[in-house]
């Protein structure tokens, strides 16, 4: 197996008397495809904050590339190529699609944007409208926000992130507040297009189906540990993963 | 792809020039005196556009105004370029100062610390005797390259000096506005935390409309200053302040223009209700900015300037 | 009597009264999410009333019996929340609840230019003076210098509001409702309280606070135009200092605010007029968000 991209060690954080993470130790390969599952609470959103730097750990490290990311901002480790879609989409409700992955495009292309340039000329729209159509919402181009379906949201919020130079992305719940026929059409374009170039994947998903189908590894959280870390059908036929995460509940 | 700009800038000026020959003494000093104003208006709505309202713009006017008197009054200097200049240099060197520290803050903690500096120059001015204490400072008329008009022509050529001023500082803040980094300012008053995650900083697009708030109000401040030839510690009171902020709420963020037009109703507004109805004109004020607040959220400018998408 | 000792008598005198004018500045914010400047009007038009009111008191033979004007000054503040209170919050402030908080601002600096000229049209722009009950509660001497009786009063009042509010928070049922309003008020109002009512409630009690403040000092002053700019400037530092909407922050803040002045009226007379502003820097610096503030991280 390739070298670890993404290595996290003795990772801990608690909020108060509530423990999030605990002895989180997880190593993701370059290029594959994980999923996290777990009951709400159960630490997978903490785990994807700690890593792209939202929250920091009580303690434990944080490696990416073999370089300590523990303690960096968000905009460091998005710097580094760590980028993440969130569980409800944040875009800018007052741009138009369009704008929105202008914004994107503009920061991922340059450390210092123009003061001077403008940011609707032909060639700032062309690059965004390519990534657009790469994602097929290109039709909603001249749309602002709040008129757009969950499913195109979701879409855009994940569109925004990659079109940087995308190293690991994190997707929180990618098809949450997706209409249910919507969700295959959506993982398989998003994934597709992340192992095309060779993306390192973590997913968070709730849909058993979804994580069969499109990850390599599957990590089962219970209670801020790490309760099964294993290929897909060894971690969903584990005694406890049936009975504190896909059991009951689902 | 710029003449569109370019045209507005030149009608503008135009237009403002026209002013010039047209406008009676009275009405000249106040629509330079608003222009001035309407100089640190502009300011305040740089910063709106990243979603920061700074209530202490009267600490630029301010440290404008004395750096312009004490320059000409010390050092002799009565060239309106090099105060304005020097002026500017000041506001910049204490905005950028001040600038990285403010952007960490958000929403009302903003606004009120920016209030607290200007505060802070008040009652300092307002104690020291040495620069006039309450009553202030006087300051002599400028000079224009050595050329030293007196009366009407003096009138005539500081407010078609403002006119320029205006025009050039609206058409590089329009050209900013639309820029990359303008737009990603947008994009930060809308949502930091996505911006954040793409990878650029909240706190240096901030930062950099602070400062350009901060040269803004101290070219304002200059020229209110020469205007007058006068300064108070008032130039840095909240009230002042809160005015800056009117024009800024009445003219909205989307336009420039818009600013400057709102800054003229204003103080026309101000100085006929002084006139006939002294006692209530700050009521009128009132009713007025709650009808702009209710009825044109976006401010003037959403009259004649619209944001893309608005239309479907 | 030493300096320090001076201090802070001075110092104590001052947190009093900032303490009776942002208390409640800080519960309607806490409980309304707005931070309201005509909260410096409200103080204007208490110090009015109460001079009216002592005024008219005085006039229809309270000579005999001067402490009545003490009585006088509370109904005077009484009176303003009454009829202020409901007109402003349920009139106009209710249609901006959830609204942006710096928009919010703007609302009520509206209010506070129209109150301004509302007080000229209703009162005038002569001075009104009402020493008779500053002077009624005689000096007292500490040793070579003397207090004017009133100034302790003042404490005095400023304990009794912060003893008030507290237990009406803490010890009524009522007051409960009110801090889980403070608290979160849409996980109160899906567990059913009645926020509405809780809203007018805090803002009247603010508003109460505010005249009460401005009642207490109109026989110290000479009640002016202009009396409610400078006030709620102040208060806004006290209460941002202590944490927005924070009731034992406003009373901290006060205190390091009075105190501070005082030391610097003493030792200091130039940074007399803006110490409050560098106290506020300060602590903002350190705890951005003021020294109690409730801190809550957006979920994502």
């Amino acid at each position: 197996m390739t070298q670890a991209v993404l290595d996290v060690r003795d990772v801990q954080k608690s909020f108060g008397a509530v423990t999030a993470a605990k002895d989180i130790n997880v190593s993701v390969p370059e290029g594959a495809v994980y999923s996290l599952i777990g009951t709400n609470g159960a630490g997978k959103t903490t785990f994807v904050n700690m890593v792209t730097g939202y929250i920091k750990p009580d303690s434990g490290v944080i490696n990416f590339a073999g370089r300590n990311i523990t303690g960096m901002g968000p905009r460091q480790i998005t710097r580094l190529g760590i980028h993440r879609s969130f569980q409800i989409a944040q875009l800018c409700n007052e741009l138009t699609v369009e704008e929105n992955m202008v914004v994107a495009a503009t920061i991922h292309k340059s450390a210092r944007p123009s003061f001077w340039r403008n940011a609707h000329g032909a060639e700032a729209r062309e690059r965004a409208l390519a990534t657009l159509e790469r994602f097929r919402i290109a039709e909603h181009r001249n749309r602002l926000i709040p008129e757009l379906s969950g499913g195109v949201k979701k879409l855009l919020d994940i569109a925004m992130a990659i079109a940087g130079q995308t190293k690991v992305m994190l997707l929180d719940e990618p098809t949450s507040g997706v209409a249910a026929d919507e969700k295959f059409p959506i993982m398989d374009l998003v994934i597709e297009a992340l192992r095309a170039e060779g993306v390192t994947v973590i997913f968070v998903e709730h849909d058993m189906d979804i994580v069969t189908r499109y990850s390599d590894r599957v990590l089962a959280f219970y209670d801020g540990r790490i309760i099964a870390d294993d290929a897909p059908e060894e971690v969903l036929s584990d005694p406890d993963v049936q009975r504190y995460v896909t059991g009951g509940a689902a | 792809m710029r003449t569109n700009l370019m045209l507005s800038a030149v009608g503008a000026f135009v237009l403002l020039a026209a002013g010039a020959v047209l406008l009676p003494d009275w009405a000249m000093f106040l629509c330079a005196m608003a222009l001035a104003k309407g100089l640190v208006s502009l300011g305040i709505v740089g910063m709106m556009r990243g979603g920061l309202v700074s209530f202490g713009q009267g600490l630029y006017y301010c440290l404008g105004a004395y750096t312009a008197t004490l320059v000409a009054g010390q050092l002799g200097v009565s060239d309106i370029f090099l105060l304005t200049l020097l002026s500017a240099g000041v506001c910049l060197v204490v905005g950028a100062l001040f600038g990285p520290l403010l952007a960490g803050y958000r929403g009302i903690f903003f606004a009120m610390l920016s209030l607290a500096l200007s505060m802070v120059l008040y009652g300092t001015l307002a104690k020291l005797t040495v620069l006039g204490g309450t009553d202030g400072l006087n300051i002599g008329a400028p000079t224009f390259f050595g050329w030293d008009p007196e009366g009407r022509a003096l009138q005539t050529a500081l407010y078609l000096y403002v006119a320029v001023l205006v025009v050039v500082a609206g058409t590089l803040m329009r050209i900013y506005f639309d820029s990359e980094q303008g737009l990603i300012t947008l994009a930060t008053r809308d949502n930091e935390l996505r911006v954040e995650y793409l990878g650029a900083s909240v706190r240096t697009v901030m930062s950099y409309n602070y400062v350009f708030g901060a040269v803004l109000g101290g070219i304002g401040g200059t020229i209110a200053a020469l205007a007058l030839g006068h300064v108070d510690p008032e130039f840095a009171f909240w009230t002042t302040s809160g005015e800056f902020v009117f024009v800024a709420i009445l003219a909205g963020y989307l336009s420039v223009p818009a600013v400057f037009v709102a800054a003229i109703i204003l103080e026309m507004v101000r100085s006929f209700s002084n006139l006939y109805f002294p006692n209530t004109w700050q009521l009128a004020l009132g009713i007025f900015l709650l009808i702009v607040i209710v009825v044109l959220p976006n401010g003037l400018g959403s009259l004649v300037r619209r944001r893309k998408g608005d239309a479907t | 009597m030493d300096l320090a000792a001076t201090i802070l008598v001075d110092g104590l005198i001052y947190a009093g009264w900032l303490f009776i004018v942002s208390v409640g500045l800080t519960l309607v914010f806490g409980v309304l999410n707005i931070l309201n400047i005509a909260h410096g009007s409200l103080y204007a038009i208490g110090a009015y009333a109460a001079a009216s009111m002592v005024g008219a008191y005085f006039a229809w033979g309270g000579d005999a019996f001067p402490y009545g004007s003490y009585v006088a000054m509370i109904v005077a503040a009484l009176l303003v929340a009454l009829v202020l209170g409901p007109l402003l919050e349920r009139g106009l402030l209710r249609f901006f609840y959830g609204r942006d908080e710096v928009l919010n601002v703007l609302v009520t600096y509206a209010v506070f230019l129209i109150l301004e000229d509302v007080m000229k049209l209703i009162w005038g722009v002569n001075p009104y003076f009402v020493y008779e009950p500053y002077t009624l509660l005689g000096d007292v001497e500490m040793g070579p210098l003397f207090y004017v009786g009133y100034d302790f009063a003042v404490i005095a009042a400023a304990i009794i509001v912060g003893l008030a509010v507290w237990l009406s928070l803490n010890r009524t049922r009522m007051g409960k409702v009110v801090l889980a309003v403070i608290h979160d008020s849409e996980m109160s109002q899906t567990m059913g309280v009645n926020v509405q009512r809780i809203y007018l409630g805090a803002f009247m009690a603010g508003a109460f606070l505010a005249a009460l403040g401005g009642a207490l000092t109109a026989p110290m002053i000479s009640v002016t135009p202009g009396l409610g700019v400078n006030v709620i400037i102040v208060a806004f530092a006290v209460v941002i200092i202590g944490g927005l909407g924070s009731i034992p922050g406003a009373a901290i803040g006060a205190l390091m605010v009075g105190i501070s002045r005082a030391a610097s009226v003493h030792m200091l007379p130039e940074a007399e007029l803006f110490i409050i502003y560098f106290v506020m820097a300060i602590v903002l610096l350190f705890r951005p968000e003021g020294l109690f503030a409730k801190t809550q991280a957006r979920k994502i």
